[in-house]
């Protein structure tokens, strides 16, 4: 697929007053890609996108939109459309005529039978075709969502933005609401461009992540780029789970740094672009790259004692422990679990990795 | 305690009560009540001063009521634009112009009002010759311009409410969905505050109607139904005030009730 650019951040800050909400933005946005911001509440993740919708100027920098520099163009002049936190729906207005109100804003006006007729596909698409009389506040949170969903995408915008679309439903609604948006986009081919602090939701729907930390950017990349090679401590930590090891480069192993962690255990680390050669680094080590043996099995390992067993179901996870590594986590498939039956609190365990399965970072 | 709360308000209404009651009497005495009959209703509807009071009274009431409504509404919307420190001040300043006695704005209005003519009527003289057309005196004119700068107070404290309890997104979603800061207003901003906007003028309405201080200074030669009453009073109380009375009353409950009604709606 052709990377086209439609939108795009350029060393965008914005300030409040003595708060910097948003830090140094870089950032490009492809056609018909749908793209998440992810980060903890506060981090930014709103005021990067009201930038985009126009509801915010930017304080330094530029904000593209489609090849041209929309900074000061207020938000009714820009091609995009947004679907907000709590719908923000107008209750004195019946669904079909919210859903009709931005065709209606249109100059020189459009026909009304093209108007009903866009009006009616909308809603269609969003599965509401019999609601078109139906007021505000007699449709569920769900539907309230499609029809502020419908309202948005009926505008066709050159890209669709979200803020925590999700956020005020509940737990299966809101799973079945994302498989829904999902396929939307897949079949109107607009970008979508969604701000979650869910990071299941930002993974199972996006075609790249932006992680943001307190401002700033942490990390651009797919889902699998972000949770197999995060760039820093932050993201393998947001993303996933992972154990973290200080320990100290000693050579490189081509591709790989060589690593001496507490009490000698040696690490075949990826590393990650930025890591150095040598001096002390952090190793980032997930659950399941852990093998956990029985004690006396034969082959390499770390000997530890086991301090929790948690049962999961399809996975059982381990909390262990060693005179080396104060605490380590691994997570175990049911399947493979170890022979014998599973280890119980107390008991002695080998633990091994592969080489390359843990992650040398950049400190941060 | 239940006592206690039952004597004041059988203080409270009975009068009110007796005034309704014996707006129905029959016989010609204000204070002896000798049967059931709508007579006075009769007669007094038959008054052509009663007449012309109340239509002095109606015509200044909505006319000041519609002036205060544009204004105050206007005043209202743009007041959300002002924030910090001005809009406690100019908050203040509309919170007084409520609490301020009827008789204090009665005196002050006038004494304005007669220095403005004092000044401007030599002026318009020189202007139009001896024949001078327009002769600014105290009049319908004075009583509009009073009650409707006072009134319209009272539909800026109420229209604000409105606007401080909307939801501002929906005013970005109008925004967002291409329509101008002129065009969301009408579409979206008027619709929400309507309830408000109706309620401020029905409360400017009755307040207008009812008013005896403001409009004994400022009336000039013009009579008002309060003015007519106080003025028939002195010559005793007739049946006829009676009626009267019960007339206002019901107008004014009317209009308030009504009012409350459009404000408990739901914003819809
Ligand atoms: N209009 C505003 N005025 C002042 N501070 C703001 C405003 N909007 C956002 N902020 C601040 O900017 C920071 C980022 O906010 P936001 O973008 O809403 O974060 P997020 O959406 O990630 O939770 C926060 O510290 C917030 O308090
Ligand atoms: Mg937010």
């Amino acid at each position: 697929m052709v990377n086209q650019t439609i939108a795009e951040l350029r060393n965008v800050t914005k300030r409040f007053g003595a708060v910097t909400a948003a830090e140094g933005l870089n950032l490009a946005i492809f056609q018909g890609e749908f793209l998440s911001f992810l980060g903890p509440s506060g981090c930014g993740k709103t005021t990067a996108l009201r930038m985009l919708a126009g509801f915010e100027q930017a304080s330094e920098g530029d904000v593209l939109i489609d090849g041209t520099v929309v900074n000061g163009v207020p938000p009714h002049q820009r091609p995009v459309n947004m679907v907000f936190q709590q719908y923000a729906l107008f209750p004195h207005m019946n669904v079909a005529r919210n859903v009709a109100y931005g065709l209606n804003q249109r100059r020189p006006r459009l026909a009304r039978a093209d108007i009903a007729a866009k009006v009616a596909r909308a809603l269609d698409m969003v599965r509401l075709s019999g609601f078109t009389d139906r007021r505000i506040w007699e449709m569920s949170g769900g539907q309230q969502q499609r029809v502020a969903l419908a309202r948005a995408i009926v505008n066709e915008p050159k890209i669709l933005l979200l803020d925590e679309p999700m956020a005020a439903l509940d737990k299966k609604l809101r799973h079945d609401m994302q498989i829904e948006l999902k396929s939307l986009q897949r079949e109107l081919g607009i970008t979508f461009v969604l701000v979650t602090h869910d990071q299941e939701e930002a993974l199972s729907m996006s075609d790249r992540v932006c992680i943001m930390h307190q401002g700033r950017i942490a990390q651009i990349g797919t889902p699998e780029e972000l949770y197999d090679q995060p760039q820093n401590r932050y993201v393998a930590d947001f993303i996933g789970r992972s154990n973290f090891i200080a320990a100290r480069a000693v050579g490189r192993d081509g591709e790989r740094l060589v690593a001496e962690g507490p009490g000698g255990l040696r690490f075949v680390a990826r590393a990650a672009e930025k890591t150095a050669g040598e001096g002390t680094v952090t190793l980032s080590l997930r659950p399941e790259e852990i093998r956990v043996a029985p004690d006396g099995a034969a082959g390499e390992g770390h000997e530890m004692r086991v301090t929790h067993r948690i049962f999961l179901g399809e996975h059982v996870e381990y909390h262990l422990r060693s005179a080396a590594l104060d605490h380590l986590i691994a997570v175990v498939p049911r399947s493979t679990d170890i022979a014998g039956g599973t280890p119980g609190v107390g008991v002695a365990v080998r633990v091994s990795w592969r080489d390359g399965a843990a992650l040398a970072l950049a400190e941060d | 305690m239940r006592l206690y709360a039952l004597a004041v308000y059988l203080f409270l209404y009975i009068p009110i009560g007796v005034i309704a009651l014996f707006s129905f009497n029959a016989g010609r005495h204000a204070a002896q009540f000798s049967g059931f009959s709508l007579q006075w209703y009769g007669k007094t509807l038959a008054n052509p001063f009663v007449v012309n009071a109340v239509k002095t009274s109606f015509t200044v009431a909505v006319t000041s009521a519609l002036l205060a409504t544009l204004f105050g509404t206007l005043a209202a919307v743009a007041l959300q634009g002002v924030r910090g420190r001005l809009r406690l001040f100019y908050d203040a300043l509309v919170y007084v112009a409520v609490m301020v006695p009827g008789i204090v704005i009665g005196i002050a209005t006038l004494i304005a009002l007669v220095t403005v003519f004092d000044t401007l009527n030599p002026l318009l003289a020189t202007l139009f010759g001896p024949e001078n057309p327009i002769q600014l005196g105290l009049g319908k004119g004075s009583l509009i311009a009073a009650h409707g700068l006072f009134t319209m107070a009272l539909v800026i404290i109420i229209v604000r409410a409105r606007l401080q309890g909307m939801d501002r997104s929906l005013l970005e979603a109008s925004a967002d969905l291409g329509a101008p800061p002129m065009r969301s207003f009408v579409q979206i901003t008027l619709p929400q505050i309507a309830p408000a906007v109706l309620a401020g003028f029905l409360l400017a309405f009755t307040f207008s109607f009812d008013d005896f201080i403001i409009a004994f200074f400022v009336a000039g030669s013009e009579t008002t139904l309060p003015i007519y009453v106080f003025s028939s009073i002195r010559r005793g109380v007739t049946p006829e005030i009676n009626v009267i009375g019960t007339l206002v009353l019901a107008a004014s409950l009317l209009s308030l009730i009504t009012a409350q009604v459009v404000m408990r709606r739901r914003s819809h």
